[in-house]
């Protein structure tokens, strides 16, 4: 849709050329409700007037909080076609992250979903001081509240009614002034490291990287998306809302986060996105749910998956296939795949993406040989998302594809890889000396991922640059890549490796409550919770075999052979982000659990039988409790060249 | 309605006694619910508190006194006559129909307000389509109400024991009850479980204006929920006001704390 540069005249664009068309869709008690694209139109122009009356001005930040909603999406429209910046945050943020980002980006209005988010602004409102208004999409509960801070969306819609019938021209000059190099969204990194920091991205940047992609992918206006991720993740703002408003395609809103699964089903989207965590939590329902399946039906299912795993990817990408093998595929298609890919909600996927995180090679190619076109893609907020993709039939396990459409991808001499293209932000907010640190002076952003081009001029990352460090002896040792390779048994939800500058790797495991409580219970395994089960020998036996696994699999490559995992201890409580020990995008926190469990990590190598740990935990409503245990040092065996011997 | 008057009163129960053969489970009650209002019953395990429940939606007749609702005085209420006039209750131990979904069981609430025969309602065409549609329509804003949007479709006795008395609850909200009789309905749940269910208790009194009575056991609820509060020992009320009198009236310190009283003694004396 050439002319139509920013967010705003996207909308207004699509309102006139298919007014009719739906723009979003959002299941409320239990019935899908549509918008089109005239009127959602309508109900931006209303609240765009709105927060006018209400003193939001060119320039300004707009915080947003809650699930993926029509009226919160709508919100983002408002706030750019005023020329001012949304700052979607975290919704499971607790309340001290929240009060960061809010002062740092020196937001006076948030528009939130519930009164969750409304009491838990109230709560930091006294340490945010320039918070002077929050406004409310649910009433519910709100009645006692005091009225002097908030504001329901309906009343500042209608506000903006009356403002329209004095001006009707108003909202039209707003949109006429913004530019195209305006900033269009503020994004708050994760924060592996450090304090999170808001990415600047302008409309330019989003809508130019958005058209590669829809360009690349062939994607159209008949696409059917579901926005189920974060909207203050990057991922969620660029496949959603920016490139719904680019070609143009509907975006439906789940009912509840809880509810995915069962929407996802009936929307039957065609293009979709989920990082590994998520694909890997279908896998887990999946195989939980055959587990309990009669015995017929679990043989057929073996049966049917070993041919796909053997024979799905090759008819995926169109590659010749024995007419044998061929007919088996059709009839598991018939009886296995097609009814999976429709309980799983993936019937018409054209084109699905998972980023992220590395994905495991299991789980990747589940997915590719039930016919799903699930490809790999690499980028971050700062390079708005795409950097590469892997293109259709070339999809490899352990890269990520090629650059896509104008990125110009280049290795330093260090290793790092560097990105320049039409995505790369304009800069963090209130941070000029981490900007200019963060792009090379020929205009290149850093990544901080060390990596490098296979033969086929495909990417391959191997870890953080700066997390790359070097056992004693001088083994390359890349944490993230142990970790992974761990992560991928369904038994593992996290570990944690260590070993730079130490004699050997070692590492944390934190089991997968789902898959180990259902793996005891066929065990006649008695337990009571996670600290319980996570205590026991046959999960610590269970574990240790996986270990030992991924010790033989480091063993076959020579420049990883060095860093097998020698000793581990099985955790005592799941990594949380209210602990700070990952991300909000469920990234561990290495250097934080490092210093945090210190004395565990100096249990590894000092040699004990085990080591006793008493940790405090928050609760979701800012409670805290205390968790105790005794946890054992768990040896593992590692392959030598001699032979495997069991570590001391 | 938390520190406001109490509005008028809804129902009054009037020296009702009640016994089963030689086991006095209500002596005497008098006991009043005010519109709008919160109410709690505590009482040690055999006080008569579901006894009282019971009386008050007509499943026990009382052996003596009264019971006034909606302007009526009775003898004694009858169940279905009960449920007609705006009173919807849960039960101690869930009783649901373990087999069907979720929506089905919410659906069983709207029984009384169908008006299409049992034919037409098996038929499913013209105006008891529309009803059942109006009807679906009312329950799917009590699910929403209650969050359970995500088992919809579930069976029941697939559910977890604290989503099943969300159920419950969803069954008695979708009868539109003026007033809620709950018989424990945090029993067996975990902190987290019993914060939301405090929750609903309070929206739903807060935004649908429904009158509750309730029966639970964990104090820091009670005090936290309640606008007032019955307790009962031995069959007896032995107080009744706000939940901070109650707190400190040494006669209910001394039923939970199981030291004889004078009251004790007397209660004693006549069961030998």
């Amino acid at each position: 849709m050439p002319g139509a540069d920013t967010f705003p005249r996207l909308l207004i664009e699509h309102a006139r050329q298919r007014g009719e068309r739906p723009a979003i869709r959002e299941k409320d008690l239990g019935i899908w409700q549509t918008w089109s694209w005239a009127q959602s139109l309508e109900q931006v122009r209303a609240l765009a007037c709105g927060l006018h009356t209400l003193g939001l001005r060119r320039g300004e930040t707009l915080a947003i909080i809650g699930d993926n909603r029509p009226r919160l999406y709508w919100s983002m429209d408002a706030a750019q076609a005023l020329g001012a910046i949304p700052v979607p945050l975290y919704q499971d943020s607790v309340a001290d992250e929240m009060a960061y980002v809010l002062s740092n980006a020196d937001v006076r209005i948030a528009i939130v979903e519930d009164q969750e988010q409304v009491d838990k602004l109230l709560e930091i409102k006294p340490r945010c001081p320039r918070l002077e208004l929050i406004i409310y999409d649910d009433p519910r509960g709100l009645r006692h509240y005091d009225r002097e801070t908030l504001r329901a969306y309906e009343d500042v819609q209608s506000a903006g009614r009356d403002l329209e019938r004095a001006q009707p021209s108003f909202f039209d000059a707003e949109v006429e002034r913004g530019q195209p190099g305006d900033v269009a969204i503020m994004l708050y990194t994760s924060g592996t490291t450090g304090t999170p920091k808001g990415v600047m991205l302008t409309h330019d940047n989003l809508i130019l990287t958005g058209r590669g992609g829809i360009q690349r992918e062939r994607l159209t206006a008949d696409e059917e998306v579901m926005a189920y991720l974060p909207m203050a993740w990057v991922g969620d703002n660029l496949f959603s809302y920016c490139q719904g408003h680019v070609a143009g395609f509907c975006v439906s809103c789940p009912e509840s986060p809880d509810t995915v699964l069962t929407d996802m089903r009936e929307i039957g989207p065609t293009y979709f996105f989920a990082p590994p965590r998520i694909l890997e939590n279908l896998l887990t329902t999946v195989s939980i749910r055959m587990e309990d399946a009669s015995a017929f039906k679990r043989w057929l299912y073996a049966r049917c998956m070993a041919l796909a795993r053997r024979w799905g990817p090759a008819v995926l990408d169109h590659r010749p296939v024995p007419l044998a093998a061929r007919i088996g595929y059709a009839l598991g298609d018939l009886l296995i795949y097609g009814p999976l890919r429709n309980v799983l909600g993936f019937s018409r996927v054209r084109v699905a993406y998972t980023a992220g995180e590395a994905i495991g090679p299991d789980l990747f190619l589940f997915y590719r040989s039930l016919g799903v076109n699930l490809k790999q893609l690499y980028g971050s907020t700062e390079t708005s998302v795409f950097v590469c993709m892997q293109p259709d039939g070339q999809v490899k396990l352990d890269t990520v594809g090629t650059p896509a459409m104008n990125v110009e991808v280049r290795i330093s001499p260090e290793g790092e890889v560097q990105v320049r293209s039409p995505g790369v932000f304009h800069g963090y907010f209130k941070a000029e000396g981490a900007s200019a640190e963060a792009k090379t002076p020929d205009g290149f952003f850093r990544t901080g991922d060390a990596g490098f081009f296979d033969e086929d001029n495909h990417l391959r990352i191997i870890d953080r640059a700066r997390d790359v460090g070097r056992l004693q002896d001088g083994t390359l040792f890349a944490p993230k890549y142990l970790e992974n390779k761990l992560k991928f048994f369904p038994f593992i939800k996290e570990a944690v490796a260590f070993g730079d500058r130490r004699p050997e790797a070692t590492a944390f495991v934190c089991i997968d409550l789902a898959a180990v409580g259902n793996w005891a219970e066929r065990r006649n395994l008695a337990y009571t919770g996670y600290t319980d089960l996570a205590g026991q020998r046959p999960v610590h036996d269970l574990i240790r075999g996986c270990v030992e696994q991924v010790n033989a699999d480091l063993a076959r490559d020579p420049r990883l052979k060095g860093s097998q995992i020698h000793r581990f201890l099985v955790l005592h409580k799941e990594l949380d982000a209210d602990d700070g020990e990952l991300t909000r995008t469920r990234k561990v926190r290495r250097g934080f659990i490092a210093e945090k469990y210190g004395s565990l990590v100096e249990a590894l190598y000092s040699g004990v039988p085990s080591v006793h740990v008493e940790t405090q935990v928050r609760f979701e409503d800012g409670r805290t409790g205390l968790v105790r245990a005794d946890l054992p040092i768990l040896a593992a065996m590692t392959v030598k060249d001699e032979g495997p011997r069991r570590a001391a | 309605m938390r520190g406001e008057v109490p509005g008028p009163v809804l129902l009054e129960v009037r020296g009702v006694s009640l016994s089963f053969g030689g086991v006095h489970a209500l002596r005497e009650v008098d006991f009043l619910v005010h519109q709008g209002e919160i109410c709690a019953i505590i009482g040690p395990n055999g006080a008569g508190k579901s006894s009282l429940l019971n009386v008050m939606n007509g499943v026990y007749a009382p052996d003596r006194g009264t019971i006034t609702y909606a302007g009526e005085t009775r003898k004694a209420m009858r169940p279905h006559r009960a449920a007609e006039q705006g009173i919807a209750r849960t039960f101690q131990n869930i009783a649901l129909f373990k087999g069907m979904s979720v929506l089905d069981n919410v659906m069983t609430g709207r029984a009384l307000k169908m008006r299409q025969g049992l034919l037409w309602q098996a038929l499913y065409w013209g105006p008891a389509e529309r009803e059942e549609i109006e009807h679906r329509a009312r329950v799917e804003k009590v699910i929403d109400f209650l969050q359970i949007e995500h088992v919809r479709r579930t069976p029941v006795g697939r559910l977890a024991y604290g989503l099943q008395k969300r159920v419950e609850l969803a069954r008695a909200l979708a009868a539109e009850p003026t007033l809620l009789l709950l018989d424990e309905p945090m029993a067996g749940m975990n902190i987290e479980e019993k914060q939301d269910m405090c929750r609903f208790i309070l929206d739903a009194n807060d935004e649908l204006g429904v009158t509750v009575v309730l029966i639970e056991h964990d104090m820091a609820v009670v005090m936290d929920i309640a606008d007032r509060v019955v307790v009962l020992d031995y069959g007896r009320k032995i107080a009744d006001g706000l939940p901070e009198e109650v707190r400190g009236n040494p006669e209910v310190i001394a039923a939970y704390l199981g030291v004889p009283t004078a009251a004790d003694d007397r209660a004693l004396k006549e069961a030998s």
